[in-house]
């Protein structure tokens, strides 16, 4: 039995789902209907425990799961609940290996919630930590895909019963293909669960403490919000986040390429910015944010649309014409900024290879 | 063509007589407990002030709060069943989970789950069940329950489901009441089905309410056909009002601006609506409120309803007005209906807005002298600070560096004077009554929401496609077919299909027909 972490309670859901939003840095799903979830089973009497990186011992196996999919599918076509789980045990099944904590793949946008309902449905517990810090849109885009995770055996699962299992797949970007493909076939809505992690392995490459962090980010809004105080202030005061720009949309163009939502965003600077201009590149998530035509932040650095005066973490499909924004920015986690995981994750993978990756402290 | 348009608001029934786009009389009279007496005065005051008799009006337009306050108060609410198709799917929660407990008792918490439902690109998710749709239907009957709200996966991609389950139940049920989501909501599963159980539950309350309405109007010798209006600006008659009475949620603030838009002649503009208690910001596109993007609570529940986006403060033409240390403050404290009693200038003892305006010389209202005292100073702070709370709200509002203007409406139109944030200020005529005349002018709409695959079709027919369909939707509502525009269209592509699955949204316009 461990004796350490702590169990995420009815009350703890809604901040939760606050600051995995924010971290969604734009993408990453609504986690509406993940802490709905969550708190349907809290209520009926499952655990959902938070165990801290360090309490795993190197030779248990870790499983990371998330939902997998279309953000716009999770809204209308809410999971049977077992998706996630059913994928665990095929991939158990599949590897002979027994899971005994599940960790998220993503902390940000709606893959918050799904591994902590994994685990509450296992009876094990979830880890405090992700394989993004953030959200990121393709399987491969984890510190534990980048360090060297084993790709197969991998399990996708529908709310139909059907199960994939991925038993030979050569690298994550085939398996990123290939769930991407069973996915759709499956209606666009899944959950996944990759091959089993050694306890060693995931404290190694994990970002740690990021369910704890989105819990304290939401707590931090809402309690401004309470007392009234700025948001935006509140946020980066607690989170040592750069307030990088205010203004107001003034342009957003949308268009779909490689079955992402790309485009931009454009903003005139209002208070300590009036006067100056900034564009913000978008491929579901905020991936560059440019200042007067220099480069600010940019991915895998978190950039952040925090709505001016109620501090609600906007997503990129919401974005529109007018709306007042606060951006913020967060130094990624240095597991995501090493050379390795530049290659997977830089500006450069995602279309920009004029810019090379300047982190967001040293500036 | 002759037409009244009522608003029937919380404090105030609105109502106006205009011929064709002349406002011949507009008339505010104190909403009444029972609301009904309130429009019967309405109408009579209305009438008597317009000189016109009753017998030659041709429609009837009302816009009511009355749906919305029914779900706030949790009152006249109908037993309902929730029954939703989509089985293995959505099996993690339930109908109304996310509701607020008293809600929830209040209609009884009667959740069925089904099979059925489709997904994104209409593929089934598993077939129709007669048999457990029969067996839920005796239950239904058995608990003495007649209203239903029936919700399928996808149903704004295919209705089918929704419409065979209603089919079944309404044979195994007499005179059951049935709702489908994909009549009234868009994709967003527990949004759409909420609103189609706020529907359900609202179907014995509105065909009193129908009744009541078709009473009053034909008590007032009125010969003409009435409607309602709804949340995006637009007419149903009373037979589809008896069936949708969720659609008529935030109907005020968008006959407000319709109205400030009409009345102003302006179709692109910020609309300021200030009211006895608080003052409603929105902007009008082409002569509709902009639409809000995030989910809309409406008591307490969570809906995706096409509600205009406004932004509201505590500033009216009761609010108080106090001097102190950190300079003066307006709101959001409010005399509200208590105005009469209460101001100044009215022989009350409490500094109102309207106080303020009146010494200003802005309004000619009640007496004057009891004003005459306030220091000039006080007066020249209090118009700057009613002038830049304002001008945060239209900032907010304001959606491009255009240069806008900005129409000024609602009984509180007094505290405004000059230039708002550097933009033309309009107080168009009747600017008092601008609700009424929006429900008077109120046109017919047909919307589709859809999602189509551009890889197979291309984006040129899937527009295409949308907008004959949302014609079709238009006239099938009651629009005459030359008069119909294409007001909005918006494509969103939806990240992570393939096949360039794209979400369209089409709305259509146009006049009602006349007879």
């Amino acid at each position: 039995m461990r004796s350490d972490g702590y169990l995420i309670g009815e009350a703890d859901l809604v901040p939760l789902s606050l600051g995995a939003a924010l971290l969604g840095t734009g993408g990453g799903g609504n986690p509406y209907i993940g802490m709905l979830r969550a708190r349907e089973l809290v209520r009926k009497g499952a655990e959902i425990r938070v165990i801290p990186l360090e309490a795993l011992k190197d030779d248990e196996w870790v499983s990371e799961v998330g939902g997998i999919g279309a953000p716009v599918v999770g809204v209308e076509k809410v999971e049977e609940g077992g998706e996630c789980l059913r994928a665990m045990r095929a991939v158990e099944e599949a590897s002979g290996k027994r899971f005994s904590a599940v960790i998220s793949a993503e902390i940000g946008g709606s893959n918050a919630m799904e591994p902590l309902i994994a685990a509450a449905l296992a009876g094990i517990p979830a880890v405090d930590g992700d394989g993004m810090g953030r959200a990121f849109p393709e399987v491969q885009m984890t510190t534990y895909m980048i360090y060297g995770a084993d790709v197969s055996p991998a399990a996708i699962a529908d709310e139909k019963g059907n199960v994939v299992v991925f038993r030979n797949i050569i690298d994550m970007y085939w398996l990123e293909r290939f769930a991407r493909d069973v996915a759709v076939g499956m209606g666009a809505g899944a959950g996944l669960a990759v091959a089993p992690m050694r306890g060693d392995f995931v404290r190694r490459t994990a970002v740690p403490g990021t369910v704890t962090q989105a819990l304290s980010i939401g707590r931090t809004i809402l309690e401004a919000r309470a007392k009234r105080r700025n948001v935006v202030d509140e946020v980066c005061a607690s989170t040592g986040a750069r307030l990088c720009f205010t203004g107001k949309i003034t342009d957003i163009e949308r268009r779909l390429e490689g079955g992402f939502a790309r485009g931009s965003a454009k903003l005139v600077g209002s208070g300590a910015w009036n006067g100056s201009e900034a564009r913000i590149a978008i491929q579901n998530e905020n991936l560059v944010l440019w200042v007067d035509g220099e480069p600010v932040v940019m991915v895998p650095d978190l950039i952040i649309n925090l709505e001016l005066d109620t501090g609600e973490p906007l997503t990129t499909e919401v974005l529109r014409y007018g709306q007042r924004v606060a951006v913020i920015a967060l130094p990624v986690h240095d597991l995501l900024k090493t050379p390795q995981a530049l290659k997977v994750v830089g500006p450069a993978a995602f279309g920009y290879p004029e810019l090379t990756f300047k982190p967001l402290e040293a500036r | 063509m002759l037409r009244i348009g009522i608003d029937v608001g919380g404090t105030n029934t609105d109502a106006v007589v205009m011929e064709g786009t002349k406002v011949i009389a507009g008339v505010k009279s104190a909403t009444t407990d029972d609301v009904m007496s309130g429009v019967v005065n309405a109408l009579r005051d209305v009438l008597a002030a317009s000189g016109i008799a009753a017998s030659a009006i041709d429609f009837v337009m009302i816009g009511t709060t009355h749906f919305t306050n029914a779900v706030v108060q949790r009152r006249n609410l109908a037993q309902t069943a929730a029954v939703r198709l989509g089985l293995p799917a959505t099996a993690s929660l339930p109908p109304m989970v996310d509701w607020p407990e008293d809600l929830k008792q209040a209609i009884g918490n009667h959740a069925y789950l089904a099979h059925g439902g489709n997904e994104f690109d209409g593929r089934v998710i598993s077939p129709l069940d007669e048999e457990e749709l029969k067996s839920i239907a005796a239950d239904i009957k058995a608990k003495g329950i007649r209203s239903v709200a029936i919700t399928s996966v996808f149903s704004p991609v295919s209705s089918d489901f929704e419409k065979k389950a209603g089919e079944i139940l309404a044979a195994e049920i007499p005179g059951v009441h049935v709702t489908l989501s994909s009549d009234i909501g868009r994709i967003g599963l527990l949004e759409r089905e909420n609103a189609a159980i706020m529907n359900a539950c609202l179907r014995d309350l509105s065909a009193h309410v129908m009744n009541a309405f078709r009473n009053a109007i034909s008590e007032a010798g009125i010969k003409g056909k009435f409607f309602l209006t709804q949340n995006d600006g637009t007419l149903m008659d009373a037979a589809f009002a008896e069936k949708f009475p969720v659609l008529t949620f935030a109907s005020g603030p968008t006959n407000s601006m319709r109205g400030a838009a009409f009345l102003s002649g302006v179709k692109d503009a910020i609309v300021v609506d200030i009211g006895g208690t608080t003052s409603d910001v929105g902007s009008l596109q082409k002569g509709f409120p902009r639409q809000a993007t995030v989910a809309v609570e409406v008591g307490g529940v969570r809906t995706n309803f096409r509600m205009p986006d406004v932004f509201s403060i505590g500033l009216g033409g009761g609010s108080l007005v106090v001097d102190g240390v950190d300079g003066v403050k307006v709101g959001p404290v409010s005399v509200g209906y208590r105005i009469k009693s209460e101001a100044l200038i009215f022989g009350g003892s409490t500094l109102t807005t309207t106080d303020t305006a009146v010494a200003r010389g802005l309004a000619e209202l009640g007496d004057k002298s009891k004003v005459a005292g306030l220091s000039p100073d006080l007066l020249a702070r209090t118009g700057a600070k009613i002038i830049a709370m304002l001008e945060d709200c239209v900032e907010r509002s304001r959606l491009s560096p255009e240069p806008l203007p900005v129409i000024v409406v609602g009984g509180g139109s007094i505290l405004v004077d000059g230039d708002i944030a550097g933009l033309e200020v309009i107080k168009p005529n009747h600017y008092g009554v601008a609700n009424a005349v929006g429900a008077a002018i109120a046109q017919v709409s047909g919307e589709i929401d859809r999602v189509y695959a551009l890889a197979e079709i291309g984006r040129e027919n899937a527009l295409e496609d949308a907008k004959a369909r949302a014609i079709d939707a238009a006239v099938q509502a009651g629009a005459a077919r030359e008069t119909i525009e294409i007001v909005d269209v918006e494509d969103v592509p939806l990240a992570y299909l393939p096949g360039n699955a794209t979400r369209v949204r089409v709305k259509a316009v146009g006049e009602l027909h006349a007879q």
